[in-house]
C-alpha cells in the first residue's frame, strides 16, 4: 500500500495543489514544511505551515505559523509541543465549560424556590469576581504549564500523538459528558445546602437560614468544588500552579471577609449589605459540615470514575505516566552526524494509507470542472475499492496513456 | 533582497549578521532556563490504588461516626410545632382568620391549648414560622434602604428609589421604607402554663438577644438628633402603611426601640427559602434544677394581626431546644451515614476491580 509519495521537480503552484488536494478530499489536517521562497504557497495553503530559517532566506519563515532552524526540530514540534498544546486546550475547554455551567445551573435550581423572580443565589460581588479573580489564575496556570508526560517520554513513545489526531479529548461526546457532570454537580451544590439549611438555626438559636448566609454557603461550596476539580485536572504542579491555586483560595476568603467587615459597610453602605455574614455563619459547625459533605459528594464520583477507567481501560497516556513513575528516563536519541545541506528541502509525507493514491491520481493536474462529483461515488475508482496500487510516477503515466481518466 | 544579505547559520542556530557596523552576533535561541524550556520542577500525582483505596476507606470510616453523632444529637433536640393559620373550621383561630380586615382597630385574639409530653431543659427558643412566603423574591429583597436603617439623616428624609412604592406617602418619607419593613410580622404570641392547681402562669419571654450582634450594633442604628428623644428625631416621617404603631413606639425599652428593635431586625434579615422560621422570644432557663418548661398543659394566646390566607400561606409557632449543630434537622446525620456507607462500599468494589484488572496498566503492553 502506498503510504508515502515523493514529488520532485514540482513547481510552487503544484506543491500548493498537492496540499489542497489532500485538504479537500481527505478532510485531514495538513502540515507543510519548507525553507525556500518556492515553498511559500504550500505553507500558506496548509493548515499548519512551518518555515525553516536558513540558507534560502526568510521568505518561508515570514509566511509560516511556526518556524525553526532545522528540519529535525519538526519531531519535537509535533510530538512534544503540539501534543501538549492539544492537551492543554482540551483541558481548558472542558474545565471552563464545567465551572461556568455549574455556576449557572445552581442559579437555575434556586429559581424554583424564589418564585422565578431572577433572584441570584450568590452575592453580587461574587458573581463579578468569580470569573475575573477567583477562577482566572488557576485555569491560566493549568493551561500554561500542564504536561502529562515530559518531553523525553513523548519522543520515546510517539504513539501518544494518536489521541490528538483522532480528536479524542474534546469532541461532542466529551462536551456532553461535561454538561452531565455540571448538572450533577449543580444539583449537589444546591440541594445539599438547601436540605441542610431548611428551617435550621444557629447553635445559639439565632438565624442561619437567611438569604445572605445561604448565599455565602452556596458560593463557598461552589468554589471549593471547582478548585478541587481543577486540582484533579492538573497533572503537572509547578510552584506557579501552587501559588495560583492556593493564592486564589486565600484571595476568596480575604475578599469575602473584607466585604463583610464593618469598615467597608461604613464607607459604602448600599454596596456591601453582607456585613457580618461571615462572622455569624462561618463559625457554625453545621455550615462546615455541609461544605465538607458537598465537596466530597461532588469529587468522589469523579475520582472513582477515573480510577475505574485507569484500571479497566488504561489509555496509552495512563500507561506511560505510570511507567514514568517507576522507570528511568530514556536516554535521548544519539545525534546523527551532520550532513551537508541539501539544495532541496521541501517535503511532503502522510501518516496513513490512501494519500499516495490520491496524489498519484493526477487529480490536481486536471482542469477544474464545473460539476465536481464527490470522491466516493466513483465506484470504479481504485481508491474506493481500496485495492493495492502499483508504484508509478506521474511522468511515466502521462507518457503511457493519453486522456486517461480516473 | 533579503536572501542575499543573509549568511550561513551554524548548527546551533546562531545567526551572524554582517552589517555596516561590523559583525554582530544575534542569538535567536530562547533562553535555556527551566521556565522557558518548560522543565520546571513539578509534582506529578497520578491516581494509584495506593492513594485512592485508602482514601475511600478512611472517608467511609470517618463519615459514619460523624453521621451517627449528628443524627443522635438531632434526635435529642426537642421540638414542638403548632400551626395556627386558622383555615380549618375546627381551628381556634378560624374566626380571626376569616374576619380579618385591614381596618380593624381591635386585634382579634385566639387561644390554643397544647400539651408538652416531655420537659424541656436549658434555654427554650420560641420561633414563629411562615410558609409559602417568598422573602427571597427579587423585588422584595431589594426593597430596603440600608443607609436609612443605619441612621443616616439624609436617607431618613429622602429614602432611596429602591423602596418605591413604599418610600413616601403624601410627600412624607416613610421610616423605615420598603416592602420588607412594611410586611413585618406583627402577631403577638404569649405562653401560659396551666399548672396542676388550675392557675394559668404566664411564662416569661425574653425579647432581646434574638438578633445577630453585628446587626444590632453595626448595621442598624437609630438616627441621632439634637435630643435623645426618638419621637423628635423621627419628626417629619410617617409609619409604614401596614403598621399599627410607628417605629419609635415599637418597645418601651429605649435600647430596643426604633430601628434597633430586635423583632424588626430579625424580620429584616430576609430568609433564603419560602418556608422559614424566625426567632421570636427566648425562654431563659431557671436557676433552679427544675426544667424550663415542665411536662403538662399549656396555652398559646395569639393576637392575630398578620393575614396569610390571601396567598395560601401558613403560620406556626415552634418551641425548640438547641444543640451545637443548631435546631432539629436529621438531614445532615442521615446524609453523612449514607455517604460514609456508600464510600466504604465503593472502596470495596474498587479494591476488587483493582485486584482483578489492576495489571492492565503494566508497561509491557505499550504498543501501537
Amino acid at each position: 500500500m502506498c503510504q508515502t509519495v515523493i514529488c520532485c521537480r514540482v513547481t510552487p503552484l503544484q506543491k500548493a495543489q498537492v496540499v489542497q488536494l489532500v485538504k479537500k478530499y481527505k478532510q485531514a489536517v495538513t502540515l507543510a514544511i519548507g525553507d525556500g521562497a518556492n515553498d511559500v504557497s504550500m505553507i500558506k495553503v496548509a493548515h499548519i505551515g512551518v518555515g525553516i530559517s536558513g540558507q534560502e532566506g526568510m521568505q518561508a519563515v515570514l509566511s509560516s505559523d511556526f518556524s525553526f532552524a532545522q528540519f529535525r526540530y519538526l519531531q519535537r514540534l509535533l510530538l512534544v509541543h503540539g501534543r501538549w498544546s492539544y492537551i492543554r486546550m482540551c483541558k481548558f475547554l472542558g474545565y471552563f465549560f464545567y465551572k461556568n455551567f455549574t455556576f449557572t445551573l445552581v442559579q437555575f435550581w434556586y429559581a424554583f424556590f424564589c418564585g422565578f423572580s431572577a433572584q441570584t443565589v450568590y452575592e453580587d460581588w461574587f458573581i463579578t469576581f468569580y470569573n475575573m479573580v477567583y477562577t482566572a489564575l488557576p485555569v491560566l496556570g493549568m493551561c500554561l504549564f500542564d504536561q502529562d508526560v515530559n518531553d523525553r517520554w513523548s519522543l520515546y513513545h510517539p504513539q501518544l500523538y494518536a489521541p490528538g489526531q483522532k480528536n479524542q479529548y474534546f469532541n461532542k461526546k466529551a462536551f456532553v459528558n461535561c454538561v452531565m457532570h455540571s448538572c450533577y454537580s449543580s444539583l449537589i451544590l444546591f440541594f445539599i445546602p438547601w436540605a441542610s439549611m431548611h428551617d435550621t438555626v444557629r447553635d445559639d438559636g439565632k438565624e442561619i437560614a437567611d438569604y445572605q448566609s445561604f448565599a455565602l454557603l452556596a458560593q463557598t461550596c461552589l468554589l471549593i468544588v471547582v478548585y478541587t476539580q481543577l486540582c484533579l485536572d492538573t497533572y503537572y504542579w509547578t510552584a506557579v500552579n501552587h501559588f495560583f491555586v492556593w493564592g486564589s483560595m486565600v484571595a476568596y476568603f480575604s475578599i469575602t471577609l473584607t466585604m463583610c467587615s464593618n469598615g467597608m459597610f461604613y464607607m459604602f453602605t448600599s454596596s456591601f449589605p453582607f456585613i457580618g455574614t461571615t462572622r455569624n455563619s462561618l463559625n457554625q459547625p453545621n455550615v462546615w459540615l455541609t461544605i465538607f459533605l458537598t465537596f466530597l459528594l461532588c469529587i468522589l464520583p469523579v475520582v472513582a470514575f477515573r480510577f475505574i477507567f485507569i484500571q479497566l481501560r488504561p489509555t496509552i497516556n495512563d500507561k506511560v505516566r505510570y511507567k514514568m513513575r517507576t522507570e528511568e528516563l530514556p536516554v535521548p536519541a544519539p545525534r546523527r552526524l551532520r550532513r551537508r545541506h541539501s539544495t532541496r528541502s521541501g517535503y511532503a509525507f502522510s501518516h496513513s494509507q490512501g494519500y499516495g493514491d490520491l496524489v498519484t491520481s493526477r487529480k490536481f493536474l486536471m482542469k477544474r470542472s464545473t460539476k465536481r462529483a464527490p470522491l466516493f461515488t466513483q465506484t470504479d475508482s481504485s481508491i474506493f475499492q481500496n485495492q493495492p496500487q502499483h508504484y508509478r510516477t506521474i511522468a511515466e503515466e502521462a507518457e503511457e496513456s493519453q486522456g486517461h481518466s480516473p | 533582497m533579503m536572501a542575499s544579505s543573509y549568511s550561513a547559520k551554524d548548527e546551533d542556530g546562531h545567526i551572524t549578521v554582517s552589517g555596516p557596523g561590523g559583525g554582530t552576533l544575534r542569538n535567536k535561541k530562547p533562553e535555556n532556563t527551566a521556565f522557558k524550556q518548560q522543565r520546571l520542577p513539578a509534582w506529578q500525582p497520578i491516581l494509584t490504588a495506593g492513594t485512592v483505596l485508602p482514601a475511600f476507606f478512611i472517608i467511609g470510616l470517618i463519615f459514619i461516626p460523624i453521621g451517627i453523632g449528628l443524627y443522635v444529637t438531632s434526635n435529642n433536640i426537642k421540638e414542638f410545632e403548632i400551626d395556627y393559620t386558622g383555615d380549618d373550621t375546627s381551628s381556634p383561630c378560624y374566626n380571626c382568620a376569616k374576619n380579618f380586615s385591614w381596618n380593624n382597630t381591635k386585634s382579634c385574639t385566639c387561644t390554643i391549648p397544647f400539651q408538652l409530653d416531655q420537659p424541656y431543659e436549658s434555654n427554650v427558643f420560641m420561633y414563629y414560622g411562615l410558609s409559602n412566603f417568598y422573602q427571597n423574591h427579587r423585588r422584595y429583597v431589594k426593597s430596603r434602604d440600608d443607609s436609612q436603617l443605619n441612621g443616616n439623616i439624609d436617607s431618613l428624609k429622602k429614602p432611596s428609589k429602591e423602596c418605591e412604592p413604599y418610600a413616601s406617602i403624601d410627600n412624607k418619607p416613610i421610616a423605615p421604607c420598603g416592602a420588607i419593613a412594611n410586611s413585618m410580622f406583627n402577631d403577638t404570641l404569649t405562653l401560659f402554663y396551666n399548672d396542676p392547681n388550675g392557675t394559668s402562669v404566664p411564662i416569661p419571654l425574653t425579647s432581646t438577644g434574638i438578633a445577630w450582634w453585628t446587626d444590632k450594633h453595626v448595621k442598624f442604628r437609630n438616627p441621632v438628633g439634637t435630643n435623645s428623644n426618638l419621637t423628635a428625631v423621627f419628626q417629619g416621617t410617617v409609619k409604614p402603611v401596614n403598621w399599627h404603631r410607628p417605629v419609635y413606639e415599637l418597645d418601651t425599652d429605649p435600647e430596643n426601640n426604633g430601628f434597633i428593635n430586635e423583632d424588626f431586625i430579625v424580620w429584616m434579615r430576609t430568609a433564603a427559602l419560602p418556608t422559614f422560621r424566625k426567632l421570636y422570644r427566648i425562654i431563659q432557663k431557671k436557676n433552679t434544677m427544675a426544667p424550663t418548661l415542665p411536662r403538662g398543659n399549656y396555652t398559646l394566646v395569639v393576637d392575630y394581626n398578620y393575614p396569610v390566607r390571601s396567598f395560601e400561606g401558613r403560620k406556626r409557632m415552634i418551641l425548640s431546644t438547641i444543640s451545637w449543630m443548631g435546631g432539629k434537622n436529621p438531614f445532615l446525620g442521615i446524609a453523612y451515614i449514607t455517604v460514609g456507607s456508600v464510600c466504604f462500599f465503593l472502596g470495596v468494589v474498587l479494591l476488587v476491580i483493582h485486584h482483578k484488572y489492576g495489571n492492565r496498566n503494566n508497561s509491557a503492553n505499550i504498543s501501537n
